[in-house]
């Protein structure tokens, strides 16, 4: 039987705000000792009250432009309930039935929603005095989340691939998030199922997939489980409707616990937190700051630079990126097919050059020097056979003169010393 | 549970959602109080309420945000922020190994 | 004369012109501590170190008087409990905005005050350290939540108190305990660092001997706190300013008169006094009939508020509560009292999924026709009248066995509680026989504390239920 992958993305974007997400505790927890970032509020105290951050709020906006999504005219924080060490107020404050953004697409992929909310703390197993712990440090609790989440639009590990490519870009682009997923500031839970070919109703089950922290692995496991249920199916059963982790050492994914009804978070608006209206004004005013996206920004480069695609999408990589090839561009005198392949090549360390520098420097190494006519004439004095094989009539001698002039003067134009060879070559 | 009457066994679900230890004996009196309770509750089910908003907030107030700044002044340091806990290694909180995954 | 007698307003006058010093003041207040709190069980904590604060603190507008603090505020060094077992040696290290500001202006924490546990009631009897007796009657019990800060006023244990009120809990104890309690407009007083109950109408307030008192102390929590993002910013007005006003041309209307819980008894009849009062003092004095559907100029039967309240505040608290899981601070959750752990389940019951709509929402809704209600009822009226609780104060181990007491006691006050509006509780009549008293509740709308202060001010100045004024 032909089967067809139905999958849908949740993904998790940390914000590189400079201040929690309901705190003023610095959002910046990456290698820090232990529960020396916390306050009231983002440890979850008693009395402890949130307030929201406005510029994770409006940076969230931002995504949803970007995303081609339709932002909330009203929009509000809802408590979602469960039990969990990591999490100190027993419940995460999040957005429910008012996100702030609905909609959008990147490629073929429709956005089915983006909202904002709180991290949790984090946890690490440990054995103490022989008893088995978990450790809990609050450092990253209370940072800033954008929660993405896709239709089940994608229909192989590559698609997928793809958008969390696309995504990772933008979101770098727009500068909200390093969305780096070994250091968890992007996170990935897929969630696939398996139909066969030709129905077009959802498949009745979707198995979820946690513990993913590369794009790599992300391919493995959506393609470990798309064989895995395939298996089941072929043998007339579904696949459990659960939460697996992926373990790449096994190179497979573990079941964790069987998730027969869903979750009840007991939602309902943050009492704690008056709900956010959006004007017309400040919409635009956000959208005006996003500037050219990286899809944009390539097509232009092709356009406008002649570059080819694939030269064009390495520069638009990332906009520090582009910004310096086009600053480079700007100074006037290198032609930009040459400026790319230069950055491109040569690796340039695009932190340490200043683009004026880089430009000099290209234009040293391009340094047009005179071409000494005794160097001319001491070369043909010390090699006479290729003298006589020239007049033979053998082209490549030529080739051989011009070479060995060039490794006595690098910076001699080829042109130049090609013409003063065979000036003196036919008079002589 | 049918209408409002609660059974022992309703009780002991609604407990480990909100993850408080009870016993049989504690749940079988929990369940004839909220039944009491209810009772009252459902009165409610007589006033009518369409086109009613629901009121969450009172204040009338909208877009409380505050600016992106780190505030110091209310930031612990490890020994405060671990002050109150009655487990601690290392600079962290302890609980005994969590086995189940987070819902 | 003791001192621990004089109201706060005279203190600050007689310490400031050094009339007397604040060791003679608080050695009559230890001293009458010694003698009393064991049998009133009235305070959880007490700082021994308050009189070497206060003598600091002569040049300030509060200077240094001793106030009482409900054991639900987070006072930095001093512990904080909400009377539970479960917080029982909890030290914060962080302060409440309520308390910072106070002692910014120069009061002392003398010390923490017992209350319902969790505030869940109206008696002080679930504390987990005993209940408070009432000073006035000691079989009896002095209300809650802020039983004990209502007590601790009431006994001349301190010279002013802080307490919160959810439905009624500042109100209806200051009403039994027979003396002052404000419950400001909702987001007028900020609730940071106050462990939370029902967050939608949590309002900390001021329970003091006299409505000067109570303005004195509302001067300096009242304000907009960046910690709280439900305090609103409205600028704070001298709340002492006004008080002499007078109530010439006020309108006010009588509610509840007809309700089945006070009709014919002494609370009725209390009212129905205090409303000619006003009328001798100027103002123009209606009965508010009562309707079962909202109508406009009529108040509706404050019944369904106790429905409302139950799921809504049950709710909230199930959800406030779930922070206490004993890894960061506290006890475990099996220590949980039977009342909480019945709120707590009851609470998370109304908001679960297939549920949550028939409940939580539903009510929610319904708690939107008293708001409307009262919106309309004050487009004629300036204030409504009416009383905090639907008797006196009730013997002690009444509450016992009935999940619902606090709710059923507070039916009176909830309406006003859900809606966020302001109201104050005064002494109005005292039983002869028992020495209980009843308290009037004068509500106006949101952000209007002015006109209540001002018409509880001359009610309180022309009647002699007040032991504190002499008229």
């Amino acid at each position: 039987m032909n089967y067809e992958p139905v999958i849908g993305l949740e993904i998790h974007v940390e914000l590189k705000t400079k201040s929690g997400m309901f705190c003023g505790c610095p959002a910046d927890h990456f290698g820090k000792k232990p529960n020396t970032a916390t306050c009231p509020v983002c440890l979850g105290l008693p009395g402890a009250l949130p307030v929201p951050n406005k510029k994770a709020v409006e940076w969230t906006i931002m995504l949803g432009l970007a995303l081609g999504s339709e932002i909330a005219k009203v929009s509000k924080f809802d408590r979602k309930h469960y039990f969990y060490p990591d999490l100190p107020k027993g419940y995460q404050i999040s957005q429910y039935d008012q996100p702030i953004a609905r909609g959008g697409k990147i490629g073929d992929v429709r956005i089915h929603r983006v909202h904002l909310e709180e991290d949790t703390g984090k946890l690490q197993h440990a054995t103490i005095d022989g008893k088995k712990v978990t450790l809990v440090d609050f450092n990253r609790s209370g940072v800033p989340l954008v929660e993405i989440v896709t239709e089940p639009d994608i229909h192989s590990a590559e698609e997928a691939r793809e958008f969390l490519k696309k995504l990772h870009r933008i979101v770098r682009f727009l500068g909200i998030s390093d969305a780096d997923m070994e250091k968890g500031s992007m996170r990935l839970e897929p969630n696939i199922s398996l139909r066969p070919v030709g129905q077009h109703e959802l498949p009745k089950y979707k198995v979820e997939v946690k513990n993913i922290n590369s794009f790599r692995f992300a391919v493995a496991a959506i393609n470990y489980e798309i064989e895995r249920h395939a298996r089941i199916l072929d043998e007339g059963k579904i696949p459990a409707q659960e939460t697996r982790g992926w373990d790449e050492a096994r190179g497979a994914t573990v079941s964790q616990r069987s998730k027969e009804e869903a979750a009840d978070y007991r939602y309902f608006p943050e009492p704690d937190i008056p709900p956010m209206r959006f004007t017309k004004d400040q919409i635009s005013n956000i959208k005006g700051q996003i500037g050219e996206l990286p899809d944009a920004k390539k097509g232009r480069f092709v356009r406008v630079y002649g570059l080819p695609e694939k030269d064009a999408a390495i520069l638009t990589d990332t906009r520090e990126l582009a910004d310096y090839f086009e600053a480079c561009v700007k100074i006037g005198r290198i032609p930009a097919q040459k400026l790319a392949n230069w950055i491109i090549n040569k690796k340039v360390n695009i932190d340490d050059v200043l683009p004026a520098a880089l430009i000099l420097s290209i234009l040293k190494a391009q340094e047009v020097v005179d071409v000494p006519p005794d160097l001319i004439a001491k070369v043909l004095a010390d090699n006479p056979k290729a003298m006589s094989d020239y007049k033979a009539g053998k082209q490549q001698s030529l080739m051989f003169l011009m070479g060995t002039v060039k490794r006595q003067l690098p910076k001699g134009d080829v042109k130049i010393i090609l013409d003063m060879l065979k000036k003196e070559l036919d008079t002589h | 549970m049918k209408g409002s009457t609660f059974s022992s066994s309703d009780v002991v679900k609604i407990a480990k959602l909100a993850n408080i230890p009870v016993s049989n004996d504690q749940a079988d009196e929990l369940a004839r109080g909220f039944t009491k309770t209810m009772t009252v509750v459902d009165e409610l089910t007589r006033v009518d309420v369409a086109g009613v908003e629901a009121t969450n907030q009172v204040t009338g107030l909208e877009n409380v945000l505050r600016e992106d700044e780190i505030d110091t002044s209310r930031m612990f340091t490890a020994e405060q922020a671990l002050a109150g806990a009655k487990r601690t290694h290392n600079g962290f909180f302890i609980v005994d190994q969590i086995l189940e995954e987070k819902v | 004369m003791k001192f621990n007698t004089l109201t706060l307003s005279q203190a600050v006058e007689k310490l400031k012109a050094k009339a007397i010093s604040h060791a003679e003041l608080y050695h009559d207040i230890y001293e009458a501590i010694a003698e009393k709190n064991g049998e009133l069980n009235i305070y959880l904590s007490i700082d021994d170190d308050a009189l070497k604060k206060a003598q600091k603190l002569l040049d300030t507008p509060l200077a240094g008087i001793p106030i009482a603090v409900k054991d639900n505020f987070l006072t930095s060094g001093l512990p904080v409990t909400a009377a539970t077992k479960l917080l029982e040696g909890y030290v914060p290290h962080y302060e409440s905005t309520v308390t910072k500001k106070l002692k910014e202006a120069g009061g002392v924490v003398l010390g923490k005050t017992n209350m319902d546990a969790w505030a869940h009631g109206a008696s002080t009897e679930t504390s987990d350290f005993g209940t408070t007796k009432n000073p006035r009657n000691t079989k009896y019990s002095p209300g809650g939540s802020s039983g004990g800060s209502a007590a601790s006023v009431a006994a001349n244990l301190c010279v002013a108190a802080i307490g919160t009120e959810t439905a009624g809990s500042i109100r209806q104890p200051a009403s039994w305990c027979g003396v002052v309690g404000l419950k400001p407009t909702y987001g007028r007083v900020s609730r940071y660092g106050v462990i939370a109950m029902a967050s939608s109408t949590d309002s900390p307030g001021p329970i003091g001997k006299t409505v000067e008192d109570c303005a004195m102390i509302f001067n300096h929590i009242a304000g907009k706190d960046p910690f709280d993002g439900t305090t609103v910013p409205k600028p704070v007005p001298d709340y002492t300013n006004n008080l002499k006003k007078g109530v010439k041309g006020m309108k006010m209307g009588i509610c509840y008169m007809d309700h089945p819980k006070i009709t014919g008894t002494d609370v009725a009849h209390a009212i129905e006094k205090a409303g000619k009062v006003f009328e001798e003092l100027g103002a123009h004095v209606d009965i508010v009939p009562m309707s079962r559907v909202l109508q406009p100029g009529k108040v509706f039967i404050p019944d369904y508020a106790i429905g409302v309240y139950t799921v809504v505040q049950r709710s909230e608290v199930s959800s406030n509560l779930a922070r206490y899981d004993g890894i960061r601070y506290g006890n475990d959750r099996s220590i949980f009292s039977h009342e909480a752990q019945n709120r707590i389940m009851l609470g998370t019951f109304t908001l679960t999924k297939g549920y949550a709509d028939r409940y939580y929402v539903h009510a929610q809704q319904v708690r939107t026709l008293y708001r409307k209600n009262y919106s309309n009822l004050f487009t004629t009226y300036d204030l409504l009248l009416s009383t905090p609780s639907p008797g006196y104060a009730l013997p002690i181990g009444a509450s016992s066995g009935d999940p619902l007491f606090g709710e059923l006691q507070d039916i009176l006050v909830e309406p006003s509680s859900l809606a966020g509006i302001t109201g104050i509780s005064i002494p109005c009549w005292i039983d002869a026989k028992t020495n209980l008293t009843l308290g009037l509740n004068i509500m106006a709308d949101q952000w209007q504390e002015e006109k209540v202060l001002q018409a509880a001010y001359a009610f309180e100045q022309a009647t002699d239920w007040n032991p504190w004024v002499k008229s």
